[in-house]
């Protein structure tokens, strides 16, 4: 019998697989997240991080093991059903997923819009995606369409538009690729920002050791307004002291092959982690 | 052995799926009237020029070839209703449903196949949408209630052009052309020539559709997913005209 998960429990993977016809995708991978967390999955492109991504609120079924998210057991749920519990979940997707239907403002609002729980009259609505746009500095762009946007921008509405609902997880798809390391460092930044004001918890996809060093090891001061280093006490202990609760995953071809902090990614002497993590030379 | 079927098999499968729930969304909600209205006037109103372009030249040509097969049996004035039949029956949807499918499912196609391959579908699904509901119902509600529409105006364009001709090539009077194409249409002629179009609707959207949410691979399955669409979504049409007519000529 598989254990329900705890109430603190936010996601949860039972030795998950998914296979595409031969392929196998993603192999007996099994984690935990709790509330207030920061999990980084890193991976080289095919390793199955987007797709571990994707099972977590049922876009992709998997053919093995269970999903739990929120506390529901998501892994025979019907659509419909899905949707609901989908609704409590902030989603970026790699290109942000914007629709390029609809303006900017609509794309904001779309998921307060969209949901079936609450009602909103549509001034609150309006306010919202104006503070939701003013979080990621794009205030001005209300009544501009996604093509209009260049590939950065698009990527901070899609994060207004994950946040809005204010929801308990927030996950990434890759939020930096394809982008300079200045907009991907601004987009880490605003991403950081978002989990320190709304105390969400994040589960980032990436190829780039530095989002999730940033993640690691900065916090969003929110009377400063900017971004700031934590203090790491705890040099003496070997897992590192780690106070954003930031855990890092490495998944090569499928594979879970890391789980745990920062300061153990770094001792780690696998070829393969040390190809994401640069070496400290002392 | 038979295993060279088996994805066109499983591709009929998930058409048949498609369908079954984009039919199922029609009578329960959310219903999406300003997207619906939105795809009438991207199908109907859009495709009204091409149309009644083709309508026309289609009376005219038909009106011309009969003309010359009919002058041997000394009937060139029984063209009005030759004309009236061919177009009412047959040509008037078929070619109609051509136009609009290449018009269409095409543009339908390579839409939800853009929205595919940039994630728009998955955000949509994430956001609690179902896109069959959003996407494909309103569609081919669209679609359906526009293309027998078109059919009649193109039906009625071509009787113009074949009168064109009547008139000045031929030299049959006014009433002479109209009077026999009107008494020569009964109500069988009528009922087949608007179910017709009425069921290519659903073949010309769902097959869109259905292309555009398969869609893999980048820009490039888009263009792969819109060109198979055009062509199957027509073959289906004369492979299904053929099988309707059959019925309605046995009805007679």
């Amino acid at each position: 019998m598989p254990t329900e998960p705890s109430a603190g429990t936010l996601l949860r993977f039972e030795n998950v697989t998914i296979r595409f016809d031969e392929l196998v995708a993603v192999n007996n991978v099994s984690f935990e997240m709790s509330a207030g967390e920061t999990r980084v999955i890193l991976g080289s492109a095919g390793s199955g991080k987007t797709t571990l991504l994707k099972a977590a609120i049922g876009l992709i079924r998997v053919d093995s093991g269970r999903v739990f998210l929120l506390g529901h057991d998501i892994t025979e749920m019907e659509e419909r059903q899905l949707f609901d519990i989908r609704s409590q979940v902030g989603v970026l997707f790699q290109e942000g997923g914007l629709f390029d239907s609809i303006d900017i403002a609509e794309n904001v609002a779309y998921p307060l819009v969209n949901r079936k729980t609450k009602e909103l009259s549509a001034d609150a609505v309006e306010t919202k995606v104006e503070d939701a746009l003013r979080f990621v500095e794009l205030s001005h762009t209300l009544e501009k369409y996604p093509n209009e946007l260049s590939g950065g921008m698009r990527r901070r509405v899609g994060i207004a538009r994950a946040v809005i609902t204010e929801p308990p997880l927030v996950l990434y798809d890759s939020p930096t690729a394809g982008l300079d390391p200045i907009t991907a460092t601004t987009i880490m930044a605003l991403i950081a920002k978002e989990r320190d004001s709304l105390n969400a918890a994040n589960l980032i996809v990436t190829q780039r050791y530095q989002d999730g060093q940033l993640m690691a090891n900065f916090r969003y001061n929110r009377k400063d307004g900017h971004l700031e280093p934590v203090s790491k006490n705890g040099a003496g202990d070997p897992e590192g002291s780690n106070p954003t609760h930031t855990i890092f995953m490495v998944m090569k071809e499928g594979n879970l092959i890391f789980e745990g902090t920062q300061a153990r990614l770094e001792a780690s002497t696998d070829a393969y982690i040390s190809k994401f993590v640069p070496r400290h030379n002392n | 052995m038979f295993d060279f079927l088996k994805p066109s098999i499983a591709a009929l499968q998930d058409f048949c799926i498609l369908a079954g729930r984009a039919l199922r969304n029609v009578f329960r909600p959310p219903h999406y009237e300003s997207d619906i209205l939105l795809q009438m006037d991207i199908i109907g109103v859009g495709s009204l020029p091409i149309v009644i372009l083709i309508g026309f030249f289609t009376g005219v040509v038909i009106t011309m070839q009969m003309s010359r097969a009919l002058a041997q049996y000394g009937a060139v004035d029984q063209v009005g209703p030759i004309v009236a039949i061919t177009l009412v029956r047959e040509l008037g949807p078929v070619l109609t449903a051509v136009l609009v499918a290449g018009r269409n499912a095409s543009g339908i196609a390579s839409e939800l196949g853009s929205m595919k391959v940039t994630e728009q579908i998955d955000a949509m699904r994430a956001l609690g949408t179902d896109p069959i509901q959003k996407l494909v119902t309103p569609r081919m509600i669209a679609t359906a209630v526009m293309l027998p529409l078109l059919t009649i105006v193109a039906d009625f364009v071509g009787l113009i052009g074949g009168y064109v001709i009547a008139r000045l090539s031929i030299g049959l009077s006014t009433s002479q052309y109209w009077t026999s194409a009107y008494r020569a249409l009964e109500y069988n002629d009528i009922t087949q020539g608007l179910l017709k179009p009425f069921v290519f609707a659903f073949i010309i959207a769902l097959v869109g559709c259905f292309y555009g949410l398969r869609t893999t691979g980048g820009t490039q399955g888009v263009g792969h997913a819109t060109t198979q669409a055009v062509v199957v979504a027509s073959v289906w049409i004369f492979v299904v005209t053929s099988l309707l007519t059959r019925i309605f000529v046995n009805l007679n």
